[in-house]
């Protein structure tokens, strides 16, 4: 038994574990790109003059309505297309100006993709607060900016919390398409394992375990958070609006 | 007669097809309490909400305390601080204990320290009667108890005018009396206020004056005593004998 479990372990280490940390930054990394991307796109969805309004839609539709893995391949192999290269050269920008590594090309797809999705969390939430609540900010004097910042976001933040923390589980599992660019993240590290040991029915449900663990973790650490942040009957009227 | 803290000119506005003020002129002296009264969708509240502007007429002149809030070069928030407002379903801030829906409107808008607000805000709470319920969140607040920390809240701003937009028609028929006895006590307080309501109890006693509006125009006004015992008009005698029905008798 203990032979068999050392032998497992051999077998695993350390390529699953430097795919794990690959797949766990990987995850963090897309997140934030979401969020630093996704929230102006909802402000600019919410309070942006129409036009603006008009291109943050338009932007959210186009990457939540195309497969990830079409973003995906776009970006590494389209980006990298020799006659779109031979176009970049022609005008006077160095050689594979945008040819992307594995690597970045994986955080680009992934965090724009996330973006758009936390940019529609983030404009639901903002959508939920009551109008009343600008008005009675307005009333007191407040400006515009001024019940924005006091009013409406704190409320609209803890909102989106919980449809957050549903994108910070899905971005873990997402990551995993990545593999198909060649970034040695989790789970191409057990299809490495499993085309030199053709052991897919012991390495699939394992890799598939590790996944889920990481995945109750953030949704633990996540009901904290929102615990932490939890108001008496916010959410209700914030929702009876 | 001194100058008056409201006084509005010939308001009109129009909300797609329907016009709702049809040429409102009115004045409001310091420690008036105005009261307005007429059927739904006749433009209460928009005359209401006109005044702090959070509705725009389309033609006509408001001033507030001298200054002309309509005119287009006038800083909208600077009145606002003059003008404290209570509506019907308190919009208190959600996210705040009632101490800091009381206090972030002189924190954020007057600048004022913390400290003192605090100070502040706790008097406006004692005087509305709910001191214990400072840290108190909205949610976990009656009805009645939310609508007197807005009362609270507007006061802090230490308004020139209240105006009351139907403060007591979202409350459950007990939590009435706690709003209108604070609404009685700051009129015994000689505080300015417009107020919007079906309270024909409250007409009565406390106001000075009331104006009847209907369709958009103020049909008849007067002292409580002309309207609800020899009112000139039809239709304020018609209007006001189906809001006893509705209401009951008011007690005077």
């Amino acid at each position: 038994m203990i032979a068999r479990l050392a032998e497992f372990w051999d077998m695993i280490w350390p390529g699953m574990g430097n795919g794990l940390v690959i797949t766990l930054q990987l995850s963090f990394g897309s997140l934030m790109i979401g969020l630093f991307i996704g929230f102006p796109v909802a402000l600019a969805r919410v309070y942006g003059p129409k036009w603006l309004q008009n291109l943050a839609t338009a932007y959210v539709d186009i990457l939540r309505g195309t497969p990830l893995l079409v973003q995906l391949f776009v970006i590494y192999y389209g980006l990298a297309d020799p006659s779109l290269n031979l176009l970049l050269t022609y005008i006077g920008l160095p050689d594979k100006f945008l040819t992307l590594p594995p690597f970045t090309a994986a955080y680009i797809a992934l965090g724009f993709n996330s973006s758009a999705y936390q940019a529609e969390y983030f404009r639901g939430a903002i959508q939920a607060i009551s109008q009343g609540q600008m008005i009675a900010a307005r009333a007191l004097g407040m400006t515009r900016l001024q019940s924005i910042q006091t009013i409406i976001m704190p409320q609209a933040l803890r909102l989106a919390l919980a449809p957050w923390s549903n994108e910070a589980a899905y971005m873990v599992k997402y990551t995993s398409i990545v593999y198909i660019i060649a970034v040695p993240d989790l789970f191409a590290e057990a299809r490495r394992i499993i085309s030199a040991h053709y052991n897919q029915m012991l390495m699939l449900p394992f890799v598939g375990l590790i996944y889920l663990i990481m995945v109750l973790i953030i949704t633990w650490i996540m009901s904290k958070v929102e615990k932490r942040f939890e108001i008496p009957g916010l959410e209700v009227e914030a929702h009876r609006a | 007669m001194a100058e008056p803290i409201v006084r509005i000119n010939d308001l009109h506005k129009t909300y797609g097809d329907l016009e709702v003020l049809k040429g409102v002129s009115m004045e409001v002296q310091t420690g008036e309490v105005l009261v307005i009264i007429g059927p739904s969708g006749t433009g209460k509240s928009t005359l209401l909400r006109c005044i702090n502007l959070l509705t725009r007429p389309d033609k006509g002149q408001i001033w507030v305390d001298g200054d002309e809030v309509t005119a287009p070069e006038t800083d909208i928030n600077k009145i606002r601080t003059k003008v404290g407002m209570v509506f019907q379903d308190f919009n208190l801030f959600a996210h705040m204990n009632s101490l800091n829906n009381v206090m972030v409107g002189p924190v954020k808008v007057k600048k004022m320290p913390k400290e003192e607000a605090r100070e502040l805000a706790m008097y406006e709470l004692e005087r509305v009667g709910l001191a214990d319920k400072a840290d108190a969140y909205p949610g976990q607040l009656s009805g009645g108890q939310k609508q007197r920390v807005a009362i609270a809240r507007a006061l802090a701003m230490s308004p020139k005018v209240m105006l009351f937009d139907e403060p007591t028609s979202a409350l459950d028929p007990e939590l009435i009396g706690e709003v209108l006895e604070v609404m009685k006590e700051l009129a015994r307080e000689h505080m300015t206020m417009i107020v919007v309501t079906h309270e024909m109890g409250f007409a009565k006693e406390v106001s000075n004056r009331i104006i009847f509006m209907e369709k958009g125009y103020i049909v008849e006004e007067g002292p409580p005593r002309q309207l609800f015992y020899n009112p000139q008009n039809l239709r304020t005698k018609e209007f006001l004998g189906k809001i006893t029905e509705l209401y009951g008798e008011a007690e005077s």
